[in-house]
């Protein structure tokens, strides 16, 4: 009997093991020791002897004193703020433009997801040419129509080469958004933008009050994905500035990969990637409840 | 009822396979009569070029050579995820400022005692491989920085090469105009840049273990003024080594500061007619102390004595006069041993600078050991901030210090 009774219960629990042991080996694990490690002294001498000697705050101490985190961390919401206002206003505004069927809009549609498809180190490389102080493509295009002097120092001063960052990152995201959003309009039934036009309303009052609330899952989602993807950047930047000039560009990404990989110090480095860690689950629970409430929304 | 039991079955492949795979690694059972080397010659034409040498050397002594190439910034972390599955090779080429964290770790064997052989190197390049005076690693050849020169826009110019650092500024004046600066140098913010700044520093009577002692602060006013002269583009702050020689090929800089490696790429164009002259002292009759560069071969232990004195062999070989030589000729290094740097300087007289300064240069890891990353970073926030005007030379290089002894 009791074998019986309990039949069911393993069964469930079997079908739900490959996923439960997958997640636990490539998620839960990594986290872990990435959690454990910002509380060690994990150093080169670490992988011969395999001692990790705990040292209780020190890591944490160390990375919170300096000024360089502090930085960081500011230029990371900076330049994640920064990069999916522009993704998503333009995203929007291109999947609204594309979703009126047009000669070669199919086409076009197709070529602006170049970017997108391109790999970020070679975007980043192409850009840190078109952007270079004195003969990038960039300044001498606005010289000649005569719009500057031809000397934007886009990556060679402090308080411009964040701005530009985010300006390379902006056109990288535009495709994705676009995409994704130029998906959610099609989901939008004809009716209700007919249905609206009958009423009298004016395009702009259909977006607000029709497009725009139909679309806001679809608009979530890629907010949420657009965070995630941006708050971690590493590639772009190390690629189009190296995190320079002076620091103006170090994001929490640069400075975990050189506490890491450049100084071998690995157990600050997780300190820092603990922090971006944080930050992504903050926002993936507020995705996660923002969903929720569509879905009970929907039912 | 075979349903029910073939579950649990592939439940405990999944986890059995998931936990070897992550035990494992890709050790392999390594094969006694092959010597591994991890190194960073991902270039096929330098791969091909090493296993030349390599082969030579594995050869009469009836072993085989396999290199594991990897890009130059992967090789810390990739021999560090190598040793902790015990699978790390019998040789490792690190660089040069790498190697005070392996040594440090007790992995590497001590040159000394598997007797190899270390007479006749120079001091520098007995200091590039070693740590806290022992020896761990070998240099066949290594390279340091001097001063390239355009021939032609000099005699236009009617300028001399600079032997001083006023001699510097003036002439990097006089041969700026119509979109060419008189002087490109790296001040990128990683090794670089840091690599390039260490001459000025060094020259100027700094000290990395005191960067606040005031006398490094010569060399930052020396940079900043020359970008504010307007004689070094204000962009040399994104330009790593290879983009100066880009600008300087590009006839857009009458000098650049750069190392022997650009030689091949000097060579095959017709352009610029060059020429190599040291890099400028703060004053005349001083003497420039340059950085030296370059990547060292080491010997992790192993549990097989037979392996490690495999690979002694092998480093003993490609280190005879006539192997450095022919290695310095075929990389465009400077080879290490006094006399094979001799013969170097006299087969390419134009190269002569580097090979002077080779013998002398001075390793980065010599004082700070471990630290030098750290300290390099904290240089490379110095120039950064007084090239694009955020601080004061005295300034940075005080909070340099701040950043470099942190946490210490």
């Amino acid at each position: 009997m009791s074998t019986l009774a309990r039949r069911p219960q393993l069964l469930r629990w079997l079908f739900v093991a490959p996923a439960l042991l997958y997640m636990a080996a490539f998620f839960g694990y990594p986290l872990l020791r990435n959690v454990l490690m910002s509380f060690q002294h994990y150093t080169p001498t670490t992988y011969f002897t395999g001692e990790a000697p705990f040292n209780g705050l020190a890591n944490w101490r160390a990375v919170f004193a300096d000024p360089l985190f502090t930085e960081a961390l500011w230029h990371t919401a900076l330049f994640t703020a920064g990069s999916l206002l522009g993704q998503f206003t333009i995203g929007l505004a291109l999947a609204v433009f594309f979703s009126r069927r047009f000669r070669l809009s199919g086409v076009v549609r197709a070529v602006l997801l170049l970017p997108w498809l391109v790999p970020m180190v070679v975007s980043a490389v192409v850009w840190r040419r078109i952007l270079d102080q004195e003969h990038g493509v960039l300044n001498t295009a606005l010289q000649a129509l005569g719009l500057s002097d031809g000397g934007v120092p886009w990556l060679s001063s402090p308080s411009v080469a964040l701005l530009s960052a985010v300006l390379v990152n902006i056109w990288i995201g535009i495709p994705f958004n676009m995409v994704i959003l130029y998906g959610g309009l099609q989901e939008i039934p004809r009716e209700l933008h007919e249905a609206a036009a009958l009423d009298g309303a004016s395009p702009w009052r259909a977006f607000r009050s029709v497009t725009l609330p139909m679309l806001r899952p679809v608009i979530t989602v890629v907010l949420v994905l657009g965070f995630m993807s941006t708050v971690k950047i590493l590639d772009l930047i190390l690629a189009l500035t190296a995190g320079g000039p002076a620091d103006a560009t170090q994001t929490l990404g640069t400075v975990t990969y050189q506490l890491s990989f450049l100084r071998l110090d690995f157990g600050q480095g997780a300190v820092v990637g603990n922090a971006l860690v944080l930050i992504s689950a903050v926002f993936a629970v507020l995705y996660l409840r923002a969903n929720r409430a569509d879905f009970g929304q929907g039912k | 009822m075979h349903s029910r039991a073939a579950r649990p079955v592939l439940a405990a492949i999944t986890a059995g396979a998931t936990a070897a795979l992550g035990l494992t690694g890709c050790a392999a059972a390594p094969d006694p009569g092959t010597v591994t080397v991890l190194n960073s010659a991902t270039d096929t034409a330098e791969h091909t070029k090493n296993q030349r040498f390599f082969d030579r050397c594995a050869r009469p002594l009836g072993l085989r050579v396999e290199q594991i190439s990897v890009p130059a910034d992967q090789v810390s972390s990739k021999a560090l995820r190598m040793a902790s599955s015990h699978s790390l090779t019998d040789i490792l080429e690190l660089d040069g400022s790498e190697l005070p964290q392996f040594a440090r770790t007790g992995g590497l064997r001590r040159l000394s005692d598997l007797g190899v052989d270390a007479s006749g190197f120079s001091r520098s390049a007995v200091s590039l491989g070693s740590y806290r005076g022992a020896r761990y690693g070998v240099a066949r050849a290594a390279n340091s920085l001097a001063l390239y020169y355009d021939r032609d826009l000099l005699a236009k110019a009617d300028v001399t090469p600079p032997r001083t650092w006023d001699e510097l500024r003036a002439a990097a004046k006089r041969l700026t105009g119509g979109g060419t600066y008189g002087l490109a140098f790296s001040a990128s913010p990683d090794a670089d840049g840091v690599y390039q700044f260490l001459p000025f520093f060094w020259s100027a009577g700094g000290d990395e273990s005191r960067l606040d002692d005031g006398a490094g602060e010569a060399a930052l006013e020396l940079w900043k003024e020359l970008v504010a002269d307007r004689s070094v583009s204000k962009a040399v702050v994104n330009w790593n080594q290879q983009d100066v020689n880009d600008q300087f090929v590009a006839g857009r800089a009458a000098m650049m500061v750069n190392g022997p490696w650009q030689v091949p790429v000097l060579a095959a164009q017709k352009k610029v007619d060059w020429a190599v002259a040291k890099i400028p002292v703060p004053e005349a009759g001083g003497r420039a102390v340059s950085p030296i560069g370059g990547t060292v071969m080491t010997v992790p232990k192993s549990d097989d004595p037979g392996r490690e004195r495999n690979a002694a062999k092998i480093l003993d070989c490609l280190n005879t006069p006539k192997n450095q030589l022919d290695w310095g000729q075929a990389t465009n290094n400077v080879p290490t041993r006094t006399a094979a740097a001799r013969s170097y300087a006299e087969r390419n007289p134009e190269l002569a600078p580097f090979a002077e300064l080779v013998s002398t240069a001075r390793s980065r890891t010599a004082r700070v050991g471990t630290r030098w990353p750290a300290v390099g970073d904290a240089l490379s926030g110095a120039f950064q901030s007084v090239l694009t005007g955020r601080s004061s030379p005295g300034q940075a290089l005080q909070r340099a210090q701040q950043q470099a002894t942190a946490g210490k």
